[in-house]
């Protein structure tokens, strides 16, 4: 895993480099290869006081990503925005109140709302990771880390 | 007298019916003397100001109760009138017929106002609520936990040899069923509720902290002694039993803001799960929606904060008396997880402290205050565990939860001056009925359920004796089961692999059988028993069982209401006496 995060560091790093001289090209490379990120990667300390990023997710903000999990049950049938989580989403069974979700969560934000189809299935998401608090002007929902302007298939 | 009681009873419930005027406190609510309460008349349509009446035993009720009448001509949300008077209180015990009238509507209530002893029997109370503790959970922790010979017992539980006893009926206001919220608000408060609510009568307006308050324990002991206050759980310390102790809303899910009024009464030992709640927005795992840093503000009061068992134990030595300590962002993992099977969020939190340890901590503190204390302790994860239908690890909470019943009796017995109480919120449907045997030949799970002389006796075991059973996972083990679910398999055996999952939401938010359990070998598909959008095993409205023992235990007896409880706790530390001149 180490091994291969300094990889793509570098190749971001040569892509940095290239992007100054032939941007397109750059562009174009970073498209084709987002960088794998999975949800035992997200948080590098977890405390009572509180979670950390992991030095991957700080690496990553503002890059393409890919991510594998399932579309929690929505919050609507068509909307630009889902939850993507670790695995097949079931409310917990003794939670007085659905405000509460789980820490193993990611938001995405899609380019334009779409109807979903049946959860638990899984699915990657490609697009661009965004890290720390932002708060929806729309629905009020607060997320820490978000995937935009993404798209998902079958896994 | 009685007979008089009954006649007054079934005329208000035909009035009640007739007429939509509604007075809180509700009729037959027990007041304490001296304790403040919100008292609101719900009219049933818009009346003019000049109109409206309300006497308490014929005189106004602002001079009855001390406080100013507030007219609301329409109410948020609603086309009707109400009035108000916050935070009255009334000073002599007595029955008090309150009486409210305006435009053509008129409605009576009676409430029922009671002073305590002069003098205390007990300077202590130790309050343990098995959250969802029904007699099955008691009897399956007993067998795991003793084992059994030829049909008797080999050892007993602690909460067996509590030496009084009563039934207690946990209806709501506004339901035959109950849930943690409600009951546990009459046990703290004296005044039964409406389910979710805490410390207020349930209103019909949408704000959900403007409903009328009534005191809780916490504030009543705040205001009229220097007794300390211990809240211990291994639920998130926000969740509706521990919250409760100190808490007025009319739903249970306001958590954020039940953080804020723990903040407010300032328990001096806050003991348990739920850091989502203490930590500013901008903290990634917060669950709160400002930036208010609660960890931060109980540091400034003094506090000593924990985080893990480590720094719990280290906790101990303060000599401020006060911790705050916040164990998990959530709730805390239970025991098969936490020290057996380490499944469930144990990963994350490897370090959490148990029921026995906290309980420990917080008897060691609150006891340096020579007037003192009240102290709470809720075994939470049982009922938690009882939702999924998860029997074996409701079971070993309910088994942890008599050892930390024990560091009470042990605490009594150089205290004598401590009443310990011990009881459940309300019950599960749930009961033992044999055993599971997987010797039995056959593949199929059914065939091997033993009941009458076929069950024999489980085979678990203590080698190590320390109380828990080595394994959960015996070849003959208890066989129990629900008779509400949803749709689920039944796999008849234990989950090793983390808590019970029975039932997961699809597209048209109705909840079906969890696949995961699909190919379990011998698992068989149940279809549920209660509507698609109940997700899991519901609360029973038998009765639940409530023990004691120490000074004023002898007041439990029969039958009573949850309400019924607080009077017991108040009358034993005498913390009303009636004025003597």
């Amino acid at each position: 895993m180490n091994r291969w995060s300094l990889t793509r560091r570098r190749l971001l790093a040569t892509g940095a480099l290239a992007a100054a001289t032939l941007p397109a090209l750059a562009r174009a490379a970073a498209a084709a290869t987002p960088a794998r990120l999975d949800f035992d990667e997200l948080y590098g300390k977890i405390s009572v006081l509180g979670l950390e990023f992991s030095e991957k997710v700080k690496a990553l903000a503002q890059k393409k990503v890919a991510m594998r999990g399932f579309m929690a049950p929505p919050l609507k049938a068509e909307a630009d925005f889902f939850v993507l989580t670790e695995i097949p989403m079931s409310l917990c069974p003794f939670c007085s109140s659905d405000a509460d979700w789980p820490d193993n969560i990611v938001v995405i934000y899609l380019d334009k709302a779409q109807t979903f189809e049946q959860a638990n299935a899984l699915i990657e998401v490609t697009g661009t990771l965004e890290v720390g608090s932002w708060t929806d002007p729309n629905t009020g929902f607060l997320s820490r880390l978000r995937i935009v302007g993404a798209s998902f298939g079958a896994a | 007298m009685r007979s008089f009681i009954a006649a007054l009873t079934l005329t208000t419930c035909l009035v009640s019916v007739a007429d939509a005027t509604t007075i809180y406190p509700l009729d037959r609510a027990t007041i304490m003397i001296g304790s403040p309460f919100d008292t609101k008349v719900e009219f049933d349509k818009v009346v003019k100001a000049d109109e409206v009446k309300l006497t308490i035993n014929g005189e106004p009720a602002e001079k009855v109760l001390g406080k100013d009448v507030q007219f609301v001509e329409k109410e948020q949300g609603v086309d009707a009138s109400a009035v108000l008077i916050r935070a009255g209180a009334i000073a002599k015990p007595g029955t008090y017929e309150v009486k409210a009238t305006a435009g053509g509507e008129t409605k009576t209530v009676s409430w029922h106002v009671y002073a305590t002893p002069t003098s205390a029997k007990a300077k202590n109370v130790i309050f343990f609520l098995g959250d969802g503790m029904s007699v099955a959970h008691r009897t399956g922790a007993r067998i795991m936990s003793k084992g059994m010979t030829e049909g008797k017992a080999n050892g007993r539980l602690n909460m067996d040899d509590l030496d009084r006893m009563a039934f207690i009926g946990t209806s709501a206001t506004n339901a035959v069923a109950t849930d943690s919220a409600n009951t546990m608000s009459a046990y703290m408060t004296g005044h039964k509720t409406a389910v979710n609510a805490l410390g207020v009568y349930a209103d019909r307006t949408k704000n959900s902290l403007d409903d009328p308050k009534v005191e809780t324990i916490a504030e009543a002991l705040r205001r009229t002694t220097k007794k300390s206050i211990g809240v211990v759980s291994t639920a998130e310390i926000e969740d509706a039993t521990p919250a409760a102790v100190v808490s007025h809303t009319r739903a249970r899910a306001d958590k954020a803001e039940i953080a804020g009024m723990l903040f407010d009464v300032k328990p001096d030992v806050i003991l348990g799960g739920g850091s989502a709640y203490f930590l500013p927005k901008s903290t990634v795992g917060s669950k709160r929606k400002d930036e208010k840093d609660y960890v931060k503000m109980f540091r400034d009061e003094g506090y000593t904060f924990a985080g893990d068992k480590t720094e719990l134990d280290a906790a101990r030595g303060t000599n401020t008396g006060k911790i705050l300590g916040l164990f998990h962002t959530g709730n805390m993992d239970v025991t098969l997880d936490r020290d057996f099977l380490k499944k469930g969020t144990v990963g994350k939190f490897p370090n959490q402290p148990g029921l026995v340890q906290m309980t420990s901590v917080a008897l060691e503190q609150l006891a340096k205050n020579p007037e003192g204390f009240f102290l709470m302790v809720e075994g939470a994860s049982i009922d938690k565990m009882s939702h999924p239908m998860d029997w074996d690890r409701a079971f070993v909470e309910t088994i942890e939860f008599d050892k930390a019943i024990g560091l009470g009796l042990e605490f009594a017995k150089t205290h004598p001056d401590t009443l310990i109480v011990v009881t459940g919120d309300h019950t599960h449907g749930v009961s033992i009925i044999g055993t599971v045997d997987d010797e039995k030949p056959g593949t199929e799970m059914r065939e091997k359920v033993g009941t009458y002389a076929d069950a024999g006796f489980p085979n678990y075991e203590d080698k190590d004796g320390d109380g828990y059973p080595d394994k959960v996972d015996v070849t003959r083990r208890l066989a129990t089961f629900s008779n509400n679910y949803p749709d689920y398999y039944e796999t008849f055996r234990p989950k090793l692999d983390g808590p019970f999952e029975p039932s997961v939401q699809n597209e048209k938010k109705e909840y079906v059988a969890n696949e995961k359990y699909k190919s379990v070998p011998g698992a068989v598909f149940r279809e549920g028993n209660m509507p698609r959008s109940v997700d899991s095993e519901v609360h029973a409205v038998d009765d639940v069982v409530l023990q004691a023992t120490g000074p004023g235990a002898e007041e439990f007896k029969g039958y009573m209401e949850e309400s019924d409880v607080y009077r017991v706790l108040v009358d034993a530390l005498a913390i009303a006496p009636q004025a003597t001149n």
